[in-house]
């Protein structure tokens, strides 16, 4: 690591609350209270599952929430040590895709079908640098050049449609980062694609980032996408961290019952060993905005829950290092051992 | 012993709309030739990218989609050439089950009739008795009985797929076709359901062909595994061989493909160029050779049989034929 990459965070999220306001005065609270933070350089790994905040989270930090009901209730979302919650949406909008940029799931999402790839690029870089109509498509011929994409020439004159999936992703990639941007905000970006071009993308975003030293937020649900991308590790569970780590110490000692599940439950290349075998199971189901039990969140679940823990939420605490859970019973167990 | 399944063969080509390709005619070559089968109590897992036929297959088996060739038996009946009516004796034999278990249950009925409902179109039994399978069935497959009143919509994924899982049950079939019936699941939901599917296999002696792209799933659930590339099966083994010494490049591709385990494990890998090619106009001779990194001349040109060792390890390559 260079000195730069230990240095300030570029981003810093401190008790960010995302709520929907409902009919009834109580809003729903999809995020509560999660604080995280990311270096230059750095990969930062938020995993969960399904509805438990990961996208909201990304969402959050951009100011993009679903309107009209969906707002930032606390919390500072500081870029550079600049609060992003507070700037003005014309300040916002010079933020986006240039100092942050995002890429979704599905790369249909961030193209426009009617548009030519090559006017595409060519705009998004036009937009942000200002430079003439000919030399932004030559950056876009560059760009899609960088990204591996074959025919790169024939490619800028076609429409998404005419492109795969993993290459529609890497149009994508290259759009998202033409300005350089300082962090990128990649949610689930190779989920919907096959695993040979998952790996294709993974590189890729790994050696772009090597280049321009962007700091990643990269959203998954899959433990072993963390295990291939992250320095660090940000567990959710129902709209909170649960646990925080390095991605080694995170896999070496999960601690978070949530986490410890997860792991045990994931099928993988060689768990099977010698014979098929059961995998672990997580009793029940996620639980749902509206329904979250009061006290922990994963105690309906937990093998290991306690009245404590059905009454009174955990706080995050830190266990060592820098790593951090959120648990009654397992965030004990080090120092009673 | 008769397999329970046994396809030989099987070709499905759709032919292109003109719309498409303006005036040049051409077809899908979907599925171009894939023979298999599936013993009693056993598990075929069926892997390959998205567009490799792997659907195309399940919906030929079960007769959804009538092949271009080839035949398709079950339990050593031809029943690739028969009617709907003449069928009728067979779907109770074979059930499937549905990746997207919002979009394949019925949001009108309650789960107790869509449960019921292959009983009824079958005539078996009488209402109460009826009733009493479908009560067992859910007890079986982990939903509770007072559930039976609910609508698709009140369930979670998981439990939807589980009633997709207590439908197909309802006939006691020996063959489940599921068409990726967990990679729409979480992982921890996921592990719910396939051990589900292995509990109920060694109850039934159900045979599964396990249709999924998820590469650890298919290790964990199944006894031998397929891999298909391109409308062709270009290797079969037993789970263990397949995984441990693949033979063909596409397998030892897609394995490296896979996200490792643990953070300690990442190395540079072998990363595939390119894109599958279209199955419009499918590479001459070995279909993978143009994203093949050991590909030789004769590869262009001459197409690689799929050659089994004595140890039902079968792979259509040129330099990987077994040793003799
Ligand atoms: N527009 C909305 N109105 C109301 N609730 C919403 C809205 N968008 C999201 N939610 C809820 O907020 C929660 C978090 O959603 P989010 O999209 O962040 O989940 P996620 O972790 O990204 O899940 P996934 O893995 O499925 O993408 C979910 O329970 C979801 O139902
Ligand atoms: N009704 C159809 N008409 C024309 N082409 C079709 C039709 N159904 C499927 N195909 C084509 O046949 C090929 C095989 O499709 P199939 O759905 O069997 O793939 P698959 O392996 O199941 O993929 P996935 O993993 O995406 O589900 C694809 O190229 C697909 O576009
Ligand atoms: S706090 Fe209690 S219920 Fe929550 S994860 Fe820890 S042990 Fe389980
Ligand atoms: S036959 Fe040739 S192109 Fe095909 S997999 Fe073998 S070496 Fe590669
Ligand atoms: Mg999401
Ligand atoms: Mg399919």
């Amino acid at each position: 690591m260079t000195g730069l990459a230990v240095s300030q965070p570029v981003l810093v999220v401190e008790g960010l609350r995302t709520e929907f306001a409902t009919g009834e005065g109580h809003p729903m609270v999809a995020v509560d209270g999660l604080s995280l933070y990311v270096r230059r350089g750095e990969t930062l790994c938020i995993v969960g599952e399904s509805g438990c905040g990961k996208s909201l989270t990304a969402l959050s930090i951009l100011r993009l929430l679903p309107r009209p009901y969906g707002r930032i209730g606390a919390g500072r979302v500081l870029l550079d040590g600049q609060d992003l919650v507070q700037v003005t949406e014309a300040e916002m909008r010079a933020v986006r895709g240039r100092a942050i940029s995002m890429i979704f799931q599905e790369p249909m999402s961030s193209l426009n079908p009617v548009i030519t790839i090559g006017r595409q690029i060519a705009e998004t870089v036009m937009v942000h640098e200002g430079l003439d109509w000919a030399d932004c498509m030559d950056r876009a011929l560059a760009m899609l050049r960088q990204v591996r994409i074959p025919e790169p020439e024939r490619r800028l004159q076609e429409y998404p449609h005419q492109l795969s999936g993993g290459m529609r992703q890497r149009v994508t990639i290259a759009m998202a980062l033409a300005c350089r941007p300082r962090l990128l905000l990649a949610d689930e970006p190779t989920t919907a694609l096959d695993v040979t071009i998952q790996a294709q993308i993974l590189d890729l975003i790994r050696d772009l980032q090597a280049k321009t030293g962007t700091a990643v937020v990269l959203i998954t649900h899959d433990l072993g996408v963390v295990a291939e991308m992250a320095e660090r590790v940000l567990v959710m569970y129902a709209g909170t961290k649960v646990e925080e780590a390095g991605v080694e110490e995170l896999f070496d000692n999960p601690t978070h019952p949530y986490t410890r599940g997860l792991m045990a439950a994931m099928p993988h290349l060689g768990g099977a060993g010698g014979g098929r075998r059961r995998l672990h199971e997580i009793e029940g189901v996620v639980p749902s905005l509206m329904a979250r039990p009061a006290g922990c969140a994963f105690a309906p679940r937990c093998e290991l829950a306690t009245e404590r823990c059905r009454r009174e939420a955990p706080p995050l605490v830190g266990i060592g290092g820098t790593h951090s859970v959120a648990c009654w019973v397992t965030a004990g167990e080090g120092v009673l051992a | 012993m008769t397999p329970v399944l046994d396809v030989a063969g099987l070709v499905k080509h759709y032919p292109l709309s003109a719309a498409w390709f303006g005036r040049a005619r051409g077809q899908v070559r979907a599925v171009d030739g894939v023979s298999f089968a599936i013993g009693e109590g056993e598990t075929l897992g069926l892997v390959g990218e998205s567009g490799c036929g792997k659907s195309t297959v399940g919906k030929a088996v079960l007769k959804l989609i009538e092949p271009s060739a080839g035949s398709i038996r079950l339990n050593g009946e031809d029943i690739t050439a028969l009617k709907p009516a003449a069928m009728v004796a067979h779907r109770r034999r074979m059930q499937v089950i549905f990746q997207d278990p919002y979009s394949s249950l019925n949001p009108r009925m309650t789960a107790g009739n869509i449960v019921a409902e292959p009983l009824i179109n079958f005539g078996i039994g009488n209402r109460a008795e009826q009733q009493e399978r479908v009560a067992a069935l859910f007890g079986r497959v982990g939903l509770r009985p007072d559930q039976r009143d609910n609508y698709p919509h009140e369930f979670s994924g998981g439990q939807r797929q589980r009633l997709g899982i207590a439908r197909a049950l309802a006939l006691g079939p020996s063959l489940i076709i599921g068409d990726e019936p967990v990679s729409a699941l979480d992982v921890s939901v996921q592990a719910q359901v396939i051990n589900l599917m292995m509990d109920l296999q060694e109850e039934y002696r159900l045979s599964y062909l396990f249709i999924a792209h998820d590469l650890g799933v298919v290790e964990h659930i199944s006894h031998r595994v397929a891999v298909m590339y391109l409308g062709k099966i270009v290797e079969v083994a037993p789970r263990a061989a397949l995984f441990e010494a693949p033979r063909h490049p596409y397998t030892e591709a897609l394995l490296a493909a896979v996200p490792v385990s643990h953070p300690r494990q990442r190395r540079r890998r072998l990363v595939l160029k390119g894109d599958v090619p279209s199955p419009i106009n499918p590479p001459s001779g070995c279909r993978f050779h143009t994203r093949c990194p050991i590909a030789v001349e004769r590869c262009r040109s001459e197409e690689p049989l799929l050659v089994a060792d004595t140890d039902g390890h079968a792979a259509a390559c040129h330099l990987r034929e077994p040793a003799r």
